[in-house]
């Protein structure tokens, strides 16, 4: 149902009341998933432009140039509340809908990345939805040939009744192929192609606007839609040979919303209205009325605007990958959406208000009391032990168990794989991208400002350690119901930490996804706020990408960055159960020039072997990067008096590890910041003294720890 | 010379093995989409791995009963080499070129990981450029890669030469530990049992593994005895 408020508005508007099918639209595209009716305000804030920019904002995906003519499309989407009550369709399906974003600019999809927060797996339902989850990923990503070479993998309770399942999509093209969702002249025809349309998805954008009860599970299966990666793979291929053979005016995918959705909003993009035939719409149902023709979310789905000459054209690929494909409908000078239906007229509403017509605002916020930072707990008596119980912590363990399932190598261009601090891809034989993603979301709860700031450095360091430079970000940003002011007041401060971290490392925020209404009914909780992004870096060079891992007998470890008192939403207090106490990491005033240097460093072919320090801490660290070679380490001079446990466990921003062969040379690169030589490589253990203290892991403690997910899901 | 690059509906390794073959090899290689009747113009055959039809029904049960599998058998039946790659490997078995069938992982999900393979026969017209014996490093990626033949024809294989390579440790030593997904005796890759061992199926990818900076090029030399063994004709 409408909301009253919104009724009148568009009553006014139009002259009459609106008949249920034209109400149908309007809630369906005046909802917060399709509006960002309560986000707009804010996502203006970001910095959303930069020299390589082409396309920011508002289409399907963004469009990057990576130089000599080659751009990338990017895009992020979330799948949240379909993947809690159907998770393997809810995943699978939002892996389809961002490759479908990037396909419709005219872009081959070459990767994917997935944030994913889960439930802890000490419950079977966590445990069900966690495994259904990453089977819904992979057995649609690997059966359409798209690698999935980054993630992340984060668990906490609140996300128990919640999941969250985010996609980022990064496609390759010519500049020359790149087509917008905007339409170009009235007169040209609307072909829908790829899967026939159903029932399943209805109202899929006003359900993902509702927070999730117990019922939820069984009353909304008619609003999950059931993916088919097979066509998928066909509409892929379909779509890209139209457009390279230049029959495409204007393309759109059918997401939220469906066809009405992406026929609205590409006729309103170009300032043009829509007449359309819903009997021409090939279904897979009888008696669909329409409306639920309009709004089913069925996909595989793609709508074309073609010249009338070309349409035959289009119609012949199409019969070549075995598709169905139908005109159903025309782009018109009248600025309506139009729908006819067995000759008569069964909508018609005026489209720039349609799309756009959605009242935005900001809503209430309020800060929330000032926390106690708490008392210190006392230095743990086995430091040793406290070190293993970070590393086997599911959230610092390895996922190789998850990531094994994904045909990360498909389209051999995965030179980095899945497991370090991000993956590469090579785009021609020197040239590369370096991809990450992920945030903190328990440095973000304690301060949404910070731990929004941070998550952008702390992926920009990931891919500094690779030698790159990020050139854009997309953001999903989810959180829980933003009617609540405290809720408000997250989701405000984290964004305004994403965008004053991004404008200081200069890259533009190109575009995302706003997930709200993260709350269970089940649990009675709202997620942590969860304000993830995926960064895309330029590697130069990817024949000097440094290992993850130690190499060379011998050579020198570097410290880079501070380590101070910040402790607060570490993974090491959240073990210990002091999770709400301790202070968050602040991004240092020289993050900005720390990475720089990391950067240059690499760049210049010198680093041996490099590792950002982040989630665990330095000792984490430490312990990834011993695989057949060890090393001995004083971390006694990083972060001045401070005890053992803060300096082998705070999560403080913008540090890393390096080795080199060449110390002298990488310490003179290094003079302008904060650089400490703090060991030498060898032996098969990490030995690591601060302060008097010493322990010693072995490559078999480390390698049992870390397997510690692997070792559950294979039991 | 010209191979063909077989495309079905779901192929997703199709332009991965054009690109090796091209700009690797250097050999003249084209994609053929699957309604394609007619083969003759080509010198040898690829199927390239993927989901042939979504792995709907079978993996490879829809492909194997395509139109221009007949001109496949056509070109095996002729001695041009056939090379069937994971999926095509599937496809092979369930066209009856190759013996054997492929079932589900014995731990049922995806595997996508680099295994080493031991080179068991070179006397074929896709390994003559290696060493009987050598340990090869090439990648896999399956979830039904599980090869499964009856006793009688396990023996046969054997018997025969016909098992090709087989999951080992990088020191050659075929075991459980290294065996990925349960195949019998680890068997990754099988020739047919004609003399003249044209047809070839095998789960690893070796288009994954045909240049250094993805880990290995173990793989090219598949590619490369295959383009061998048709110029010696």
């Amino acid at each position: 149902m409408l909301p009253k408020d919104d009724l009148n508005i568009i009553t006014k508007e139009m002259g009459r009341e609106p008949n249920l099918v034209e109400q149908g639209c309007f809630l369906n595209l005046w909802s917060e998933h399709c509006s960002y009716r309560s986000s707009a305000p804010l996502l203006r804030t970001f910095t959303t432009t930069g020299d390589r920019v082409i396309i920011g904002p508002g289409d399907d995906a963004a469009i990057v140039s990576i130089g000599d003519g080659w751009v990338l499309a990017i895009g992020m989407e979330s799948h949240n509340h379909p993947s809690y009550v159907d998770p393997y369709n809810g995943s699978a399906t939002g892996v389809g809908g961002i490759v479908r974003d990037i396909i419709s600019m005219g872009a081959r999809p070459i990767a994917l990345m997935d944030p994913l927060y889960f439930g802890p797996l000490d419950s079977p339902k966590n445990l069900y939805l966690f495994e259904h989850i990453i089977e819904g990923i992979a057995g649609y990503g690997n059966c359409i040939g798209v690698p999935v070479v980054r993630g992340e993998t984060f668990f906490d309770k609140s996300y128990s009744g919640n999941p969250l399942v985010n996609v980022v999509c990064i496609g390759l093209a010519r500049e020359e192929n790149v087509v917008t969702a905007c339409a170009q002249k009235a007169g040209n025809k609307v072909i829908l192609m790829g899967s026939t349309t159903g029932r399943d998805g209805l109202g899929g954008a006003s359900f993902a606007s509702r927070d999730l009860s117990e019922s939820a599970e069984a009353e909304d299966r008619p609003s999950i839609q059931v993916g088919d990666p097979f066509t998928e793979k066909l509409v892929i291929e379909a779509t890209l040979e139209v457009i390279k053979k230049g029959y495409v005016k204007a393309c759109r995918d059918l997401g939220a919303a469906g066809l009405a959705g992406a026929s609205s909003e590409m006729a309103s993009k170009g300032k043009l209205g829509i007449h359309i035939i819903a009997d021409n719409v090939i279904l897979r149902e009888t008696n669909m009325t329409p409306y639920e023709i309009l709004i089913a979310e069925s996909q595989e789905r793609m709508v074309l605007e073609v010249e009338p000459g070309d349409v035959d054209a289009v119609f012949e690929i199409a019969k070549k990958y075995d598709l169905n494909v139908s005109v159903i409908g025309e782009l018109t000078e009248r600025k309506y959406y139009t729908v006819e239906f067995k000759g008569e007229i069964v909508a018609d509403m005026p489209i720039m208000f349609l799309n756009e017509g959605a009242p935005t605002f900001e809503r209430p916020s309020e800060e929330p009391k000032p926390r106690e930072i708490g008392e210190k707990p006392a230095l743990p008596a086995d430091l040793k032990q406290a070190v293993l119980d970070v590393l086997s912590s599911h959230n610092v363990a390895s996922k190789d168990w998850i990531y094994r399932q994904y045909d990360h190598e498909v389209q051999v261009r995965t030179v980095v794989k899945p497991g370090e601090d991000a993956g590469v891809l090579r785009i021609t034989d020197t040239t590369g991208l370096a991809l990450s993603c992920g945030c903190n979301p328990r440095h973000t709860l304690l301060d949404p400002y910070k731990g929004a700031k941070g998550t952008i450095y702390e992926n920009a360091m990931n891919l500094a350690v690779k030698g790159a430079r990020g050139v854009a970000i997309v953001d999903c940003l989810n959180f829980g119901n933003p009617e609540r002011p405290d809720i408000y007041w997250q989701f405000k401060h984290g964004i305004l930490g994403l965008g004053d971290g991004a404008r200081e490392l200069e890259i533009p925020v190109v575009g995302g996804n706003v997930s709200l209404y993260n709350e269970s009914g089940e649990f009675n909780t709202a997620i942590l706020p969860t304000p993830s992004i995926g960064m895309v870096g330029v590697v130069d060079d990817i024949n000097i990408a440094p290992s993850a891992t130690f190499v060379n007998e011998g050579d020198t470890v570097i410290f880079i960055g501070d380590i101070r008192d910040e402790l607060g939403g570490s993974e090491y207090y959240s073990i210990i159960d002091k999770g709400t106490t301790g202070h968050v990491p602040t991004v240092p005033d020289n993050a900005s020039e720390i990475v720089d240097k990391v950067i240059d460093v690499v760049r210049s072919g010198k680093i041996t072997a490099a590792h950002d320090v982040s989630l665990g801490g330095l000792a984490v660290a430490l312990c990834e990067m011993c695989g057949t070679k060890g090393a001995q380490v004083d971390v006694s001079a990083i972060g001045g008096d401070l005890r053992a446990d803060d300096v082998l466990f705070s999560e403080s921003q913008a540090c890393a590890i390096l080795t080199t062969s060449e110390p002298n040379a990488v310490l003179a690169m290094l003079k302008d910041v904060s650089a400490t030589v703090i060991g030498t490589v060898g032996g098969d253990s990490i030995k690591i003294s601060s302060n008097g203290i010493e322990i010693s892991l072995s490559h078999d403690e480390i390698s049992w720890a870390r397997s510690s997910l692997t070792r559950l899901m294979m039991e | 010379m010209k191979i063909a690059i077989i495309q079905f509906g779901g192929s997703n390794c199709d332009l991965d093995v054009l690109h090796v073959l091209q700009d690797v090899v250097g050999v003249d290689a084209e994609l053929v989409w699957y309604k394609e009747e007619n083969l003759n113009q080509y010198d040898g055959a690829i199927i390239p791995g993927g989901f042939s039809y979504g792995d709907y029904l079978r993996a490879g049960a829809i492909a194997a009963r395509t139109p221009i599998m007949d001109a496949v058998k056509k070109m095996a039946s002729e001695g041009k080499p056939v090379m069937g790659i994971c999926n095509g490997f599937q496809i092979l078995a369930e066209s009856g070129l190759l013996d054997g069938a492929l079932t589900t992982n014995k731990y049922p999900k995806f595997r996508c990981e680099s295994t080493y393979l031991k080179v068991e026969n070179t006397d074929t017209p896709f390994t003559s450029r290696f060493k009987k014996g050598e340990i090869v490093s090439i990648p896999i990626a399956h979830m039904e890669g599980n090869f499964y033949a009856d006793e009688n024809t396990l023996a046969r294989l054997n018997e025969n030469e016909q098992v090709v390579f087989r999951y080992a440790d990088i020191n050659g030593n075929v075991t459980d530990d290294v065996n990925p997904n349960g195949s019998q005796e680890n068997i990754a890759g099988i020739v047919n049992a004609n003399a003249k061992r044209n047809v070839i199926g095998l789960m690893p990818h070796p288009e994954r593994a045909s240049e250094a900076i993805l880990r290995s090029n173990d793989g090219i030399k598949m590619f490369q005895s295959m383009v061998d063994h048709i110029s010696k004709k």
